[in-house]
This record gives structure tokens, sequence and C-alpha cells, in this order.
């Protein structure tokens, strides 16, 4: 390194020192800390917590309810990142659009963002109620016996879904917002002259269009179904039975509620891995097939 | 010829309007039906009578039974105290990305970005352990400090400052400034709408943050109202809808109200910090 390299290099650091301290302290640290302790017991009283390889790994893979809670957390993440997408883009086409009271719907969509998910919840549960509940209430005036929603296991995690793809939609929508207004004007007249209808002008330019958008949210919203789960404390509790418990819920109650810090890093763990697994897919696909011709 | 088609045009876009509004009557009704609740007595939770009395007693019930006020003070200390960590330390590190050529940046740039995919609300366990080690549990700083350092600001500030001209600061540079005058006189004061933006995102996700300020706090000293709030609707079984409901907008309240007020400038922060 040349003097004025040097001289640049510690200007450099002198700026990014403060962040990077943090940054690592909260995030790089703990996720490798996280993998180290994977491997140790959980210390317990005057027990301290010593090597004990793979135990914490057959546990978790002997654990039903580990099972339960990733095929729950598939099935959400399946379930809301389509539905919250689809509906995000038709919202945004409405906004876009010449729509009569364009900014209360636009305001509809988004209010949910804002709310915080805890308080939402409360809000959602109550619609939830049996026999009370505004949506049984609505079902019991075309005849239809009341349903316990979140007790029961079949119907749990589907209500769950149901709250945030509510929550996610309008966010979603800001982003495909801000990309329909990056569409030139003169493509769509270009169709208008064509004669191409509105539906084969979606499906034939501004869908394609969107694509970059769509991974874009796609990710977000992948690692939102991983991150998001604190309706999932007013509403279930992850029951009954962890029939609605999420990843992170699950960790939450191995490391806070049972104590067994050991077990939960090792679930963060798979935690860490399927995020990973989603970086690198999106890396993958991002010179692939999102770029448009 | 003409005529039918100007009528299946609008057809077609009654049908698209008629959509539209039916959801977004369907995405605000729980809004709609907290105000309700919360603004009507109890019996008439469920029953939707125009002739309904108002009232605020379900608020005043709710304010009486949980220390909200020091929640509310507590979130708001939390908040801010968040925004100032994130501007000042984004700001530094973005700098630092946007107008130095050093050995190791490209590296350096990927580990901030990692933290958009794996966010420290997902780290709990061992930032738990981290926050015993310092002494920090049961304090807002702790609720605050993993966030302060953001991978989404520094990220979003370095584009912004990479769109200044450097013929900018060559010439602040020519007049004797140094490195940091240059930052707070020509770089910040251009990138007032980024910080808007980032701002006003931040605030948003903050309030509304609750897994880890659950964690890390136990006392109503430090509870932002996120906490306080499922707190109260947990542990009183006996209160009523109308008075949970009514804590439940009183939380919210100040956010939605900011949201009303400014919804535009809302939307286009979502959509600037999203664009980038």
């Amino acid at each position: 390194m040349g003097p004025t390299a040097k001289r640049t290099w510690i200007h450099a650091w002198l700026f990014l020192s403060p962040a990077m301290i943090l940054l690592i302290a909260f995030t790089h640290y703990p996720a490798a800390v996280t993998l180290f302790h994977s491997f140790f017991s959980t210390p317990r009283g005057k027990r301290e917590a010593k090597f004990v390889g793979l135990e914490n790994y057959e546990t978790l893979i002997a654990d039903s309810t580990f099972w339960t809670v990733l095929v729950n957390n598939l099935w959400y993440a399946l379930a809301t990142i389509p539905l919250s997408i689809g509906i995000a883009i038709a919202m945004a086409l409405w906004v876009d659009s010449k729509l009569k009271g364009r900014s209360f719907v636009r305001m509809a969509y988004f209010t949910p963002t804002v709310l915080p998910l805890i308080a939402v919840a409360n809000i959602w549960m109550f619609f939830y109620t049996p026999g009370f509940g505004l949506i049984d209430q609505i079902r019991g005036a075309f005849g239809f016996a009341q349903q316990n929603w979140l007790g029961d296991p079949e119907s749990a995690l589907n209500a769950v879904i149901v709250v945030a793809i509510w929550k996610e939609a309008g966010f979603f929508m800001i982003f495909y917002l801000a990309a329909l207004q990056t569409i030139p004007t003169s493509l769509r007249e270009a169709a208008a002259i064509e004669g191409a209808g509105r539906w084969y002008f979606f499906r034939r330019v501004t869908f394609p269009l969107l694509m970059p958008t769509t991974l874009f949210v796609s990710v977000n919203a992948i690692i939102n179904s991983f991150r998001l789960v604190d309706h999932i404390f007013i509403m279930t509790e992850g029951g009954p039975d962890n029939a609605s418990s999420l990843l992170l819920f699950y960790i939450y109650e191995t490391a806070f509620r049972f104590w067994d810090t050991a077990y939960a890093s090792t679930l963060t763990v798979v935690l860490l891995l399927i995020l990973f697994t989603v970086a690198i897919g999106q890396f993958l696909l991002l010179d692939k097939r999102v770029h448009y011709r | 010829m003409s005529a039918a088609r100007a009528f299946r045009f609008d057809y077609d876009r009654a049908l698209s309007t008629t959509a539209a509004w039916a959801l977004a009557l369907v995405w605000f009704a729980p809004l709609i039906y907290a105000v309700w609740t919360a603004f009507h007595p109890t019996e008439f939770s469920t029953r939707f009578v125009l002739t309904a009395p108002l009232t605020l007693e379900n608020f005043a019930a709710a304010w009486n039974a949980a220390p909200f006020a020091r929640y509310f003070l507590n979130t708001v200390l939390l908040v801010t105290s968040i925004l100032i960590g994130q501007f000042v330390l984004c700001t530094l590190a973005a700098f630092a990305f946007a107008r130095f050529e050093f050995r190791g940046r490209d590296t350096v740039f990927v580990l901030v970005l990692l933290q958009l995919l794996v966010m420290p609300d997902i780290l709990i366990v061992e930032n738990y352990r981290t926050m015993r080690f310092l002494g920090l549990v049961d304090t807002i700083l702790a609720i605050g400090l993993p966030y302060m350092a953001s991978g989404f600001g520094i990220f979003l500030l370095r584009q912004t400052f990479k769109t200044i001209p450097k013929e900018l600061d060559d010439a602040a540079r020519v007049e004797g400034a140094g490195f940091f005058t240059i930052l707070m006189k020509v770089y910040v004061p251009l990138a007032k709408p980024t910080y808007l933006a980032y701002g006003l995102v931040s605030v948003s996700h903050h309030w509304n943050n609750f897994l880890w300020p659950l964690i890390i706090t136990n006392s109503v000293e430090t509870r932002p109202v996120t906490v306080g709030l499922s707190v109260f609707a947990s542990t009183d079984q006996g209160i009523d809808w109308a008075v949970i409901t009514a804590a439940t907008l009183m939380t919210s309240g100040p956010l939605l109200i900011a949201f009303l007020l400014f919804q535009r400038q809302f939307v286009q922060s979502f959509m600037r910090a999203g664009i980038k």
C-alpha cells in the first residue's frame, strides 16, 4: 500500500468503524456463535456447557414438534407469498389507473403496513371469535354453523396466514407502484394502436417488466415469513397442539420459556440455513430469468 | 363499432372500480370495526345499530388499567434513540462506501448487505446473551442497540451519496474543507429526502416492533407500547373487547394519525426507500 492508499484506508475506517462494530456485534458475531453453541449442551445451574458434538442435531431430527413447525412455516410461506404478491400487483394496477376515489383506496390498502402487527392481531382475534365474531356473524346470516377458527387445528394456521397476507399486500403494493411508474406510457399507446387488449398487455408487457420487482418482493416476502411471528403471540400461542406455530416462535419458546438455549441455537442454525438458501437462490436467479429482453 | 367499443370499455372499468373498492373495504374493515367497538359501549361490540351511543369510556378504562403513559414515553425514547443512532452511524458508513476507494471495500459492503437477510430479529438467543454480558438487559438502549447500525440504512444512503457529483466535493476540498465538513455541508443537505424517507420507515418499523422488546424488557420502565399492549391484553382476561380495542387503537394511534395526515409523504417515502 502506498502512502496515499494507506491514508485513504485509515480515513475510510474512521468513518466505517462505529457502524461496523455494532453490525458485527449484533449480526455476524451472533450468527457465527449460534453455530458454535449448537454443538454444546445447555448450561444448567452448576453444570457448565460441554461439547456434545451432533447430539442437538440428533434431538432435532427426532423432535416431532420441530418437523410440525417447519412444515407449518413452509406452508405459511408458500401460501402468503404468491397470494400477497398477486393481491399487491392488482392493488398497484388499480391505484395506478384513473380510479374514482383513488386516494382513499390507496390509503385503505396501505394502512395495515403502519399498524403494529401485535395490535391488529387483537382486532383479528375478535373477527375469528366463534359465534360472536364478525366472520361467524356473516356466515350465520347465510345459515352456516359457527366455527372455532383459531381453536381448530385444521383452520388455525390458515387463519394466521390471512392476517399475514392482509398485513403485507399493501406494503408490497408500494414497490409495484414505484415500478409501474417507470414503465413508459408510449408502450401502452403503441399497444393500444395495435389493438392489444388490457389483459394481453398486462401478460405480455407489464408483468414481464415487473419481474425484477417481483423477485425483490419475493425475497422480502420469504424473509418476512420466517421473521414475522408477532400475531402468533396474541392469536394462538402456536396452538392448538403446535398447529399454528412457526419456526421463530418455536425458537422463542425453546429459549425463553423452556430455557434450553443450546437447542434454540440449533433451531436458529436451521433458520439461518433456510435464509442462506434463499440468498443463493436469489443470486443464481438474478442474472438469468429476471431480466426481460 | 366505436360506440360498442366505448361501451365495452366502460363496462370493464366499472368492474375493476368495483373490485378495487370491494378490496379496499375488506382491507379497511378491521380498522373500521376497531373504531366502532372502541367508541361504543360493550353491548354494541357485536351489534351494529346506528343509534348506539358514543363513548370515550373504553379509552379511559384502558388508560387507567395499565401504565400506558409510561409505555408511550418508552416507545418515544426508543424510536428517537434508534433514529439518531441510525442517522449518525449509517451516514458515516455510507460516506465511506460512496467516496473512498480502499482495499476490501466490496467485501465489507457484502458484509453490510448480509444484514438485509439475517436481521437481528432472528438472532434472539445470542443477542440476549450479549446484552446480559453487557449488563444491559431491561434497558431501552438494549432494545435499540442491535438496530442502530442498519444495513438497509447504509445501503440507502450510499446509493443517494453516489448520485452526488464528485466535482462538488472536489471543489470543497480545494477550498480546504476536511472530509467531515464536506459530508456535513455537501452530502447530508443534498440527501434530505432520503433521510425523511428512511426516517419514516424506521420510525414506523420500530414503533411496531415486538419480539425483541418482549424478550429484552421485563419492567414497566422499559416496555414499549407493543409489549405493554400484549401484557395488558393477555393478563387481564376479565377485560372486555371494547377496552382491549380501545387500547389497541391507542397504541397505534399516533402513527395512524401521522399516516392519515401525511399519507402522500408516507407512501412516497416507502416508495423511495423501496426503489433503491
